[in-house]
């Protein structure tokens, strides 16, 4: 069983962080994931920056780009999260885009994955349907997991699509719209998650995208099994007192 | 060899629909809509008419004399620069905005490069009554003003992409964010053959009347349907498409796609994507992409707008691949040369775009009496400010 598997079999209210790698600084990574694990964050999806986030708000196009500046790239990527293994054995996922996944080599970049001690990948742009027409072949060579997302405006029928090819948790994005949007959750968000919460899925449950504060980090986990949060993180640690508001940022959302 | 997409939306290895879940419900209804409702007769005789008597069709084939003595082949000119609004792009807004109607979409976007399809989307939204936004990369407003004035006069909301490149790649991201937030009433009237299924097959439908259109006006001028050469230039490759559409099965005729060559192929300032570029995921499908080893999109370069972009649509990714189409690139200074020079052969200012195609008659050999046809894909009053700075005139 993987760390992973473990952790969604053993714990609730989970909280996963987002970071994007070589944000704020080049090397931020290497201390700031074992920090987050020692301060109680369950696992981390670990954003390999990309020049054309599609998915992502103003806050993730920032950091992005600014670490894209700082040097970061796929080698230092996958050698920085090598790095971590040693200090740290919580669960670190793969995020990125699909084209990175595709000119690396898919077969290669599964292999660097496993190497490295990545636990599974989220790739917010490859479909479920290409996935299972094209590549489900080759990822099943490995043993990684692989998250799909839904949203408000999936169906049941297609949750039941992506429930059966995930094999990592299903993440759920709370509303219609791109990273980093903070308004309070409104009466119809509520109803999707209970929609949600009904469903049974093989697959454990995250609830992403827009969490900013303990209480939503509260309500969130009363639907799902989790909640991850990344924009309102990286907001938190823009500057060079990072570690320091990395540590304040998981107190207060765990407050 | 086949030219057409097959249920997913692929051209050989070319298309597709990778896109985030957020827009896959917004996709899925255009996928499983576009053609039952743009084959009805109702939206065929509304588009028709439209195109007769709003846009200006047919637009000319013009038997460019002075041109064609001095390169020694009968050339042609199929005039979109005759259009209302000044190029080609508006055979398409008028198709999509049609079909977004159709939809029950109250709020039009747009990205736009040269601003051509900025404005035919603000003219088609004026038309119909719909809001609308554009958005364009805030360097390509700077160098395209006259058609920012344009779609502002037109009451579209025009805003600028500040990311990246700030061009036409960073304007089609900020409509695509647009549209995932906006997933109820929004519809996005892209601007070429590029983007997810089905973009890419619809464009090129809706842009196919250039090419329908030269079948007949090449019978009854030269009595044979079919030229010798059509040369076209590729941005994303909408007005390729559309010229080479009705052609494409016809292996006598051959097709030549003129890409920017910004200061030289080798420079690294250039967007001649199909040279440069490698397999690779923009916008929503899988094409040939200017990028890093790690799969970052390199910004592009050209003097020209409308071309300045790092991918292409699959279609013309398959024609490159399967040997179909042959390249050519075209740099600044040889467009420019070349605008010029049809402006004083011909009386005719042709967009920069455009101008590139036309560069590419100094890269090729006639035969004496090959019909040749130059899609003359917009006109050149946007970039006065280009052609002024860069010729001594
Ligand atoms: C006049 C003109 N020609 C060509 C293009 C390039 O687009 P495409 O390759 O889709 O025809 C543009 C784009 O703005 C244009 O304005």
């Amino acid at each position: 069983m993987s760390r992973l598997q473990k952790l969604f079999n053993n714990k609730q209210n989970l909280l996963s962080i987002y970071l994007t790698a070589g944000y704020p600084q080049r090397n931020a990574m290497l201390e700031l994931i074992p920090l987050l694990a020692k301060n109680g964050v369950d696992f981390i999806e670990a954003g390999m920056p990309y020049s054309d986030p599609l998915a992502d708000g103003k806050t993730i196009q920032h950091s992005s780009s600014i670490a894209l500046k700082n040097g970061m790239n796929l080698e230092l990527y996958f050698k920085q999260i090598k790095q971590v293994r040693y200090k740290t054995d919580i669960p670190i996922l793969f995020m990125g885009y699909f084209n990175q996944v595709l000119k690396y080599g898919i077969e290669s970049f599964l292999q660097q994955c496993s190497d490295s001690g990545i636990e599974a990948l989220i790739i917010p742009d490859l479909t479920p349907e290409i996935y299972q027409k094209y590549y489900q072949k080759i990822f099943k060579k490995y043993d990684l997991g692989l998250s799909f997302l839904i949203t408000p405006t999936t169906s049941d029928e297609r949750i039941a699509l992506i429930d059966s090819l995930t094999t990592a948790f299903i993440y759920v994005v709370s509303i219609s719209g791109t990273t980093g949007k903070t308004d309070d959750f409104s009466a119809k968000q509520i109803a999707y998650f209970k929609r949600i919460k009904k469903l049974t899925t093989r697959n454990p449950k995250m609830i992403g995208f827009g969490i900013d504060t303990a209480s939503k980090y509260r309500i969130v986990n009363t639907y799902a099994d989790g909640a991850i949060i990344g924009s309102a993180f990286i907001k938190a640690i823009s500057d060079n007192d990072y570690k320091q508001k990395a540590v304040d940022f998981v107190r207060k959302i765990k407050s | 060899m086949k030219y057409t997409t097959d249920k997913l939306g692929f051209y050989g290895n070319y298309g597709g629909s990778f896109i985030p879940e957020l827009l896959h419900r917004n996709v899925a209804e255009l996928q499983k809509n576009y053609l039952k409702i743009i084959e009805t007769k109702d939206f065929q005789t509304e588009f028709q008419n439209l195109l007769r008597d709003y846009v200006g069709r047919p637009s000319p084939l013009y038997p460019a004399k002075r041109l064609s003595q001095k390169y020694g082949a009968k050339i042609y000119l199929k005039r979109e620069d005759l259009n209302h609004t000044g190029a080609h792009k508006i055979n398409n807004t008028i198709g999509q905005i049609l079909l977004a109607k159709r939809m029950g979409k109250t709020r039009i976007i747009a990205e736009t490069g040269a601003g051509q399809h900025g404005v035919a989307t603000a003219t088609v939204a004026a038309l119909t009554g719909l809001q609308c936004v554009i958005y364009m990369g805030e360097k390509d407003m700077a160098r395209q003003t006259p058609n920012v004035a344009r779609m502002r006069m037109l009451g579209a909301e025009v805003r600028p992409a500040t990311s990246g490149s700030k061009t036409l790649k960073d304007a089609t991201n900020e409509a695509i964010r647009d549209w995932i937030n906006n997933p109820d009433d929004t519809f996005y009237i892209i601007g070429s053959v590029v983007g997810p299924h089905p973009y890419p097959d619809m464009v090129a439908r809706f842009q196919s009347v250039i090419s329908e259109e030269m079948q007949m006006q090449l019978a009854a001028q030269t009595g044979r349907e079919y030229p010798d050469k059509i040369i076209a230039c590729i941005g994303g490759g909408s007005n390729a498409a559309g010229a080479y559409y009705y052609f494409l099965d016809n292996e006598k005729v051959e097709l030549i796609s003129v890409e920017a060559g910004g200061l030289g192929i080798d420079s690294g300032h250039s967007a001649a994507t199909g040279v440069l570029g490698s397999n690779g995921v923009i916008h929503g499908s899988m094409t040939l992409l200017m990028q890093d080893k790690d799969g970052q999109i390199v910004e592009p370069y050209s003097i020209s707008a409308g071309l300045d972009y790092p991918g292409i649509g699959p279609l013309h990714a398959h024609l490159i691949k399967t040997g179909r189409t042959r390249l050519v690139t075209a740099t600044d200074q040889q467009a420019l040369a070349a605008g010029l020079q049809l402006t004083r052969l011909e009386g005719i200012i042709p967009a920069l775009e455009s101008a590139h195609a036309l560069a590419a008659l100094d890269m090729l050999n006639f035969k004496p009496d090959e019909i040749v046809v130059v899609n003359l894909s917009g006109r050149g009053d946007k970039d006065m400010d280009t052609y002024l700075n860069n010729l001594s005139l």
